[in-house]
């Protein structure tokens, strides 16, 4: 076995511990989002297809890296932009319902400044679970 | 390893702790959100170190460019349109489809490696162990994947389909992979290579056929896992950290989801790879207190518990995504919440189709997160709560789980029968996925409202509104 792949090994095993520390801290009302986003992760695979370039000089080798390169560049964009579609919803308080015109701004601007002032305490909270 | 090209992994490092950083940023929805955009900086790192190394490589051919380049083109408006159009209900499928693309785009590099070495006559080196493992893993993810989405779309039946000999099959396509593998590590062979391709794809579609509905948060959770540890093993396959580093963090992942799922669900990982999948669906009904009576109530009556309570939990199912009831939930719980009425959510973990899934779907009708209860932490509140609306979940309620001797014994179940009242909203008295009769229908302090949980939601709010008007 060569030193290389021992190496490699030893980033596998070493990335693996760290994932399952990791990981095992996300609260299961993120885990719809947290999937979708080592989904996107795992998007990295665009690297590997991209790579195929390389050594590619037959109608195999094309063939075989336009598809990788394609089923990845779906896999990561599609990954992330649904992820961050997914986090945008979770918000701490209900959004303002439409009122009317005279009261909007001031009443959302608070709720903002609020949501941006409250951001660093409720990472420090975890979840903040149940407000009352 | 020449020095340039050192120094690009380096640079692939620093991508991969991005990952983790994002990962770990994600252990609250207040900075998930920062977490999500560290992750994406990493992937643009990696993809322009990418560049770098083709461009400075200099070996890639016009054609070669052209098509990389058209190829991740087409692939990025695909991703970008699915994941911009894609309804909050039918995230398992596109979350499904991710796994698909990506457990094939490792397998391909894979394929695409050992095809080079057979092509140009090279030798095989020790890294073909991991070659063939990719081979078969992100084939298998590929076919199931699919099968998968196209399960939770409705496209193929949810029911499994079992058919004679199914198993036998799944085994005979199991030996002909590894077998075949086996011979691809001594001599490189592009027949065993179609072979076993072919075969891992037929083991992907034998795996996921027989599975049941209710089962796939399991199966979403071990697909994504797979993925990840075929990504790494493209990583050993090219020798990249990065894919490495990225495909065990996934990897993680999904073992830990598709561990909790399995917890939640009653059934051991060993009886679920092994093929115990689905058995939940075909066990016949048992005999639950047939002569026992329920109550059934009207929404007015309902309305008057909830509006006059000054603790309310909600327990939403399956059926309510299903109904597409979550704006009337989320609705009735603000109107309750305006009353000065204490309004929360009890997340049993397999609310939905895949873990995690109800938390989104609430989140989408506005509901805000700290009323997002997780079981644990819900199921001490029952005691003081005056009324649990239960709304399209059954078997997660029911306290027979807490006897031995039946089908769903030592699953993890709501206390819902803590509550001073109940109220169930269901359709009718079907049974859940257990095929067992639920005894918190037949306590005393439950009320039956027999409906469906749209209309359902519909006709509370507006009962409320009027008893408060």
């Amino acid at each position: 076995m060569s030193t290389a792949l021992v190496t490699d090994l030893t980033i596998f095993v070493l990335a693996l511990l760290v994932g399952i520390e990791v990981i095992g801290k996300v609260p299961a009302t993120l885990h719809t989002p947290l999937m979708s986003a080592t989904n996107s992760i795992h998007g990295i695979v665009l690297a590997g297809a991209l790579l195929i370039g390389v050594t590619a000089h037959n109608p195999v080798g094309y063939v075989l890296a336009f598809i990788a390169a394609v089923f990845a560049a779906a896999n990561v964009v599609g990954g992330y932009v649904v992820t961050g579609r997914m986090l945008k919803m979770f918000r701490k308080k209900a959004a303002p319902a439409p009122v009317s015109q005279g009261q909007v701004s001031q009443e959302s601007l608070v709720t903002l400044n609020g949501h941006k002032g409250l951001k660093g305490l409720a990472g420090k909270l975890g979840i903040g679970r149940d407000q009352s | 390893m020449s020095g340039f090209t050192t120094n690009v992994q380096l640079i692939y490092v620093l991508a991969a702790a991005c990952f983790v950083i994002g990962l770990h940023l994600m252990n609250s929805p207040a900075t998930a959100r920062r977490g999500n955009q560290v992750s994406i900086a990493g992937m643009v790192i990696a993809g322009v170190a990418t560049l770098i190394l083709l461009i400075h490589d200099g070996t890639v051919t016009a054609t070669g460019w052209i098509v990389l380049i058209a190829g991740a083109l087409i692939g990025s408006a695909v991703g970008l349109y699915a994941a911009r159009t894609i309804q909050m209900t039918a995230i398992p499928q596109l979350v499904s489809m991710f796994n698909s693309v990506g457990g094939g785009a490792a397998a391909l590099v894979a394929i695409y490696g050992y095809y080079q070495v057979e092509h140009t006559g090279g030798v095989l080196g020790s890294t073909t162990v991991f070659t063939v493992l990719d081979v078969i893993i992100g084939s298998v993810t590929f076919s199931g994947s699919i099968i998968a989405a196209g399960k939770l779309q409705g496209l193929i039946g949810g029911q499994p389909i079992i058919f004679k000999g199914g198993r036998l099959l799944n085994l005979v396509l199991a030996v002909v992979a590894i077998g075949t593998a086996a011979y691809m590590l001594t001599t490189a062979s592009l027949p065993a290579l179609l072979i076993v391709v072919l075969a891992s794809l037929g083991f992907g579609v034998m795996m996921v056929l027989p599975i049941g509905g209710a089962d796939m948060p399991v199966v979403i959770s071990l697909l994504n896992a797979f993925t990840g540890t075929a990504v790494a093993m493209a990583g050993f396959v090219i020798g990249n950290w990065a894919l490495i580093v990225a495909g065990a963090l996934v990897g993680a992942s999904g073992g830990i989801l598709t561990k909790l799922m399995a917890d939640a669900m009653n059934r051991s990982l060993v009886n679920i790879i092994v093929g115990g999948f689905g058995t939940g669906d075909s066990v016949a009904a048992v005999g639950g207190p047939v002569d026992a009576q329920v109550r059934s109530i009207a929404a007015d009556d309902a309305a008057i518990q909830l509006a006059y309570a000054s603790k309310v939990i909600i327990v939403p199912g399956y059926g309510l995504a299903a109904a597409q009831a979550q704006h009337g939930v989320a609705e009735l719980g603000k109107i309750l919440e305006d009353r000065g009425i204490e309004v929360s959510y009890a997340i049993h973990p397999v609310a939905g189709r895949m873990p995690g899934h109800m938390n989104v779907l609430l989140a989408e009708a506005n509901v805000p997160y700290p009323q997002l209860v997780e079981m644990d932490d819900i199921n001490p509140e029952f005691a003081r709560t005056d009324v649990a609306l239960v709304i399209g979940a059954n078997d997660v309620t029911n306290p027979a789980a807490r006897r031995p001797g039946n089908e769903i014994s030592g699953m993890p179940i709501l206390d819902v029968d803590q509550a001073k009242s109940i109220i169930v909203i269901k359709r009718s008295m079907g049974h859940g996925y257990a095929g067992l009769e639920n005894e918190l229908y037949f306590n005393p302090k439950t009320s039956m409202y027999f409906a469906d949980a749209k209309k359902a939601m519909t006709e509370l709010a507006s009962a409320v509104k009027t008893l408060v008007a």
